[in-house]
């Protein structure tokens, strides 16, 4: 019976993110980035004809990472203005109250709502960054060192923030929960930019802001991670010291523990959001 | 306060045999069955369980529920039998829809128990054989008609074939609506369609919450044959409705709530049991006038005399009141036999309740 309710309501969020305009929203954003990326990275080989291989390379790691952290503000603003409305949403509507008078457990929707956004989000992540990364071979020949592994952290960080969306609108308005979600996914990455200088500037306390920071929402750990995967070990071998503290630089691949965290961090947030769901009354 | 009638042991046409599961938590829970007795072996208490009668459509018992201070219902129980459609009354704010929301689980009471189909509450397949039309219904409009359809068969898990669903569908005048999205449909239609969402997956427990809001008199007019044609197939239903009409022409029985407490319930003939004779007289002296009161309570407006009749008048207790009326040289001009209306009874609960508390 749970089974089954998950996989019917999977079905059914996969069909509304389908069906209603986001899908569409974020087709024609991220056409509009592909281009405009495609366009830029055309100029950086076209202009900096002279620069060193090194160079280059640094240049084209630093803009794909640019470009993927677009791409991955597009994911997280398109999963929690969709993560948002389909809980608290439907509430709201009274869609919910038809569907939980069914032989159904409330904890088989959340999750079967939860595991439709993780496909949703997680698909389109894959495609539109190993668009993006096709985008940079074509025009300027550079081809990540871990590609796998950059787009699996990428969706990894979308799976975390659209898990915090459904948290936040199982106990919000739909909107609230979606505005939310998308200003602690900011405020995180800035922690986590300030934390990267405290390290380049050995200040422990300010370096302490990024590590907390990332510990509350992993999505900024996760991110670094994925940049690390995308950009050429030797770059920060030969720049070191004087590429420290860049926001679109990680001079670190994650840790397993931190990994584990994520994972962990996941599963607390949905129980979390099972128990008040189960608790509320409609 | 009435209380709860518990008239049990109404077994549904057809459900006899057809749930083998029912009557064990149920009895349970209500305390009168004996297959609790430690020495009968499982082959006498499986007989036993068969020969019980099904367990009521919907038992609660002591519901209470209050929202911060207020308290929004407070001690409510009754009884749905099986194929029995009974209609919940009451005024705004009576606790009417928390009562029903607390029935199917989308609302947990702070106390008491309810039990569905014979299964608690709190197990999700008490609801496998229960339809609702919510008060506040919406069904997903990025979705066609028959979409839903398909959506609520799957959540029941009821295999229902497709030309089933479509049946549904025409039986709320949907037929023709079946492939067209429901964003785009009326509040009517919607409503109609919610109709068609609780009566899809084979209910044996039908509950509407004011079915009939959205609907103009043509519509109204189909779901009250709907409901007729329900309890000809032995569905139970439990009808919250403003429209009184409605409920008294087609419940069986009727419970009152007003401020979230039972103030009355019990079959159409028991509340209205009362009878009035209504009579248009010239003439009446003193002893007519003792003659008149002799037959029951009255009342009297100019020339028009109303008495009231007990619950269940002699047989000749109306023409040997107008015999004698003529025989003490009364002019009859008219005798009308008349009824108190649900409507007339329920505002009469409803005040002196409110004088009372």
């Amino acid at each position: 019976m749970t089974v089954r309710t998950v996989l019917t309501v999977a079905a059914l969020t996969l069909q509304e993110a389908a069906r209603r305009r986001v899908l569409r929203s974020l087709g024609v954003l991220t056409i509009v980035l592909l281009a405009l990326s495609a366009w830029g990275f055309s100029r950086i080989d076209a202009e900096f004809g002279g620069l060193t291989s090194g160079e280059a390379r640094l240049v084209a790691a630093l803009v794909l990472n640019l470009v993927m952290f677009g791409l991955s503000l597009i994911a997280a603003l398109g999963t929690a203005f969709l993560a948002g409305p389909t809980l608290a949403g439907d509430i709201e509507s009274g869609a919910a109250l038809a569907i939980l008078a069914r032989p159904v457990r409330r904890f088989a929707v959340l999750l079967g709502k939860w595991a439709g956004l993780v496909v949703f989000g997680a698909g389109f992540v894959t495609v539109a960054g190993l668009a993006q990364l096709l985008v940079v071979r074509v025009t300027v020949g550079y081809w990540p060192p871990g590609p796998v592994t950059g787009l699996a952290l990428l969706a990894a960080q979308t799976i975390v923030l659209l898990t915090l969306g459904l948290l936040l609108s199982s106990i919000s308005s739909p909107m609230a929960s979606g505005v939310v979600a998308v200003g602690l996914f900011g405020a995180t990455w800035i922690a986590g930019v300030v934390g990267a200088f405290g390290t380049a500037l050995d200040n422990e306390g300010v370096a302490r802001v990024g590590t907390v920071s990332r510990m509350l929402l992993p999505t900024d750990g996760l991110w670094r991670g994925a940049m690390n995967a995308f950009q050429d070990p030797t770059v920060l071998m030969q720049f070191g010291p004087a590429m420290q503290g860049h926001p679109f630089l990680s001079d670190a691949s994650l840790t397993g523990t931190y990994l584990a965290w994520a994972g962990l961090w996941i599963t607390l947030v949905l129980a979390l959001t099972a128990l008040l769901f189960r608790r509320r009354d409609l | 306060m009435t209380g709860p009638t518990t008239e049990r042991g109404g077994a549904a046409p057809g459900q006899g045999g057809a749930a083998p599961d029912h009557g064990g938590t149920a009895i349970g829970h209500g305390g009168t069955g004996p297959e609790r007795d430690g020495g009968v072996g499982p082959d006498a208490a499986a007989r036993l369980l068969a020969e019980l009668p099904p367990a009521p459509a919907a038992w609660c018992s002591g519901l209470r529920k209050r929202y911060r201070r207020r308290s929004a219902v407070d001690g409510v129980s009754f009884t749905v039998d099986r194929g029995e459609v009974v209609g919940l009354l009451g005024p705004n704010g009576a606790g009417k829809t928390t009562v029903i929301k607390m029935l199917l689980g989308l609302v947990r009471p702070d106390a008491g128990e309810v039990l569905l189909l014979g299964r608690p509450a709190s197990d999700p397949r008490s609801r496998a054989r229960v339809g609702y039309l919510p008060e506040l219904f919406r069904y997903q409009p990025w979705l066609t008609a028959a979409e839903v359809l398909a959506l609520h068969v799957r959540l029941a898990g009821t295999a229902v074939p497709a030309h089933e669903r479509r049946e549904c569908l025409a039986a709320v005048s949907l037929a023709d609506r079946a492939d067209d999205r429901v964003g785009g449909f009326s509040k009517g239609m919607q409503q109609r369609l919610g109709l068609a969402v609780a009566l899809v997956a084979r209910p044996e427990l039908v509950v509407l919450d004011e079915p009939t809001s959205a609907l103009d008199p043509l519509g109204r007019a189909d779901v009250r044959d709907l409901l007729l044609s329900l309890k000809a197939r032995g569905v139970a239903v439990l009808l919250n409705s403003h429209l009184i009409g409605e409920v008294e022409r087609v419940c069986d029985r009727v419970v009152i709530l007003d401020k979230g407490q039972v103030a009355a319930a019990g079959t159409l003939a028991e509340l209205l049991g009362r009878r009035e004779l209504r009579l248009r007289l010239d003439g009446v002296d003193e002893r007519a006038h003792d003659r008149l009161a002799a037959a029951g309570p009255l009342t009297q407006e100019g020339n028009l005399f109303t008495v009231t009749l007990p619950t269940e008048p002699e047989p000749t207790c109306v023409p040997d009141l107008v015999t004698d009326l003529v025989g003490l040289g009364v002019r009859v001009h008219a005798v009308e036999p008349a009824r108190v209306s649900l409507e007339e009874r329920l505002l009469a609960i409803l005040r002196t309740g409110g004088d009372r508390r």
